[in-house]
């Protein structure tokens, strides 16, 4: 195990900032080449699903079709970062094969350059939010200071996740597909389409008792200008501490043998 | 002082997938090309691409690297690039490295050849100003003219390797690790080519080159460095 190397490689991601910048926006401008409204079809594609889930859903769930609405835009789009950084994880070193074996990048680099292309496509499906929250202003605006707060809380949680996954991945190819099955699954269980406070009391936990539930509250409360309970906090920093230090031994134990594996 | 020093190094790459018959590994191992194939101390199966390996390149060394397809020499160099760190043993670098293994590595067919030169020149660490400054240098050696505004898959499979190239050898480099690759385009260009290659090793405190072409390994190293299934089997030495 080396820690000083790992800790390089992650101040030498850090530094290539413009590289995976560069990269990332390539891979987001690849998706939509030559198309008309380019990466601006996220965008679209987004709108049409609110627009159409929306009443629906706020209808089959016996909301208030405003509110469902909000709701519904916003905890989608969070959910569409958090779930394709999971997703993509695991594809973060194995998919940079040909990066990884002509040239010698910190390998921390595939992982900012992933973050970055979805915290691209997070920008283009903002404008909903902006959209929705222009059209249907929340009660309140007062906690909507804490949002950056939030969101850089879950991005921190997401870089150890995906560079935990993508390490381990390399290793095991059984990894990703596990991972995709548990991230479908924890859509239909996380209070996405649903909202927590539908909950009985008794069943309360299944809201409670999921990491993912606190890292879209976190983000998604202030912007509804709910109150964001303390639990969420507590979860989502301790999750950032615990799993960072875990990621980061895993990662300086296994670094060295991540392009062996490829 | 030695620029680049190794001491018993051992590559070894661990096979998972391999779950084949006893007899099967049998013959396995009796391959005549590649490294050796053999077991490691948890008794998995590892294909040994370079066993235990030391020399030391000094200051203004031209190393060339010789052998057959799979003796090992293009995972040295990976190995002298960082790319691989030895599975057994040392390697000491002292030098910022320039390795140009896979040439077109990080271009993108689908977008205009300034933007490649830009993409391509921040994976070899420079920053987005000093490539401006090189955009003229390397557009006018690539002579590819109004082509570099325009989509890279508009090339033809020449245009492309000479601008790959000439991005490749735009950096001042201190020590270089090259896997062959002399064959771009044309004569013309071969020509133009060859010296650039040469100019920049001048240049360089350090040059390491993978061959088959023993011509050119006699004609421009002042080392050669034979290898073997991943071990050195002659190491001749010149004065320059």
């Amino acid at each position: 195990m080396d820690l000083s190397k790992a800790k390089l490689d992650l101040r030498g991601g850090l530094d290539r900032a413009s590289l995976w910048w560069s990269l990332a926006w390539q891979d987001t401008k690849q998706r939509y080449r030559r198309s008309f409204l380019g990466p601006f079809w996220i965008t679209v594609s987004t709108g049409v699903l609110v627009g159409a889930m929306g009443p629906l859903y706020g209808a089959l769930l016996g909301q208030d079709v405003a509110s469902y609405l909000q709701h519904l835009a916003i905890s989608l789009i969070i959910w569409f970062f958090i779930s394709a950084v999971i997703n993509e994880a695991g594809s973060a070193f194995v998919g940079a094969e040909g990066y990884i074996k002509q040239v010698a990048l910190p390998l921390s680099v595939h992982v900012f350059r992933l973050l970055a292309k979805n915290v691209v496509m997070l920008a283009h499906n903002a404008v909903i939010i902006v959209l929705v929250l222009m059209f249907l202003p929340p009660a309140h605006w007062g906690d909507v200071w804490l949002f950056p707060f939030g969101l850089l809380l879950v991005l921190g949680n997401l870089f150890w996740i995906a560079l935990l996954l993508a390490v381990l991945s390399a290793r095991f190819r059984d990894i990703p597909q596990l991972v995709t099955n548990i991230v479908q699954v924890a859509f239909f269980l996380s209070p996405i389409i649903w909202k927590a406070d539908m909950l009985s009391q008794k069943s309360r936990f299944v809201a409670d008792f999921n990491p993912l539930y606190h890292f879209i509250e976190v983000i998604r409360a202030p912007l509804l200008g709910e109150p964001v309970h303390a639990v969420s906090w507590i979860v989502t920093s301790s999750f950032l501490v615990l799993g960072s230090v875990a990621a980061f031994l895993v990662f300086a134990r296994f670094r060295a043998r991540v392009p062996y594996w490829l | 002082m030695a620029v680049i020093e190794a001491h018993n190094l051992v590559v070894e790459f661990p096979i998972y997938s391999f779950t084949g018959h006893r007899s099967f590994k049998k013959s396995l191992l009796n391959l005549a090309t590649g490294g050796i194939l053999a077991k490691d101390a948890a008794n998995r199966v590892v294909v040994r691409a370079l066993d235990n390996l030391n020399f030391e390149f000094h200051e203004g060394d031209r190393v060339g690297l010789i052998g057959n397809n799979g003796s090992g020499k293009t995972t040295l160099l990976q190995v002298l690039a960082g790319i691989y760190e030895p599975t057994v043993g040392d390697l000491i670098v002292d030098g910022r490295i320039t390795s140009m293994l896979g040439i077109t590595l990080g271009m993108d067919a689908e977008v205009t050849g300034v933007e490649n030169i830009y993409l391509r020149g921040q994976l070899m660490g420079l920053s987005r100003r000093q490539i401006d400054a090189m955009v003229d240098d390397i557009a006018d050696f690539a002579g590819i003219g109004d082509f570099l505004n325009l989509p890279m898959r508009t090339y033809s499979s020449g245009m492309a390797m000479r601008l790959a190239f000439a991005v490749a050898t735009s950096v001042d480099a201190d020590i270089i690790l090259m896997d062959e690759w002399l064959s771009v385009g044309d004569a013309e260009f071969v020509q133009k080519a060859k010296s650039r290659i040469t100019q920049m090793m001048e240049k360089a405190r350090l040059v390491v080159i993978a061959s088959h072409n023993h011509a050119l390994i006699t004609d421009q190293c002042n080392m050669v460095i034979e290898l073997e299934h991943g071990k050195i089997v002659s190491e001749t030495t010149r004065a320059r």
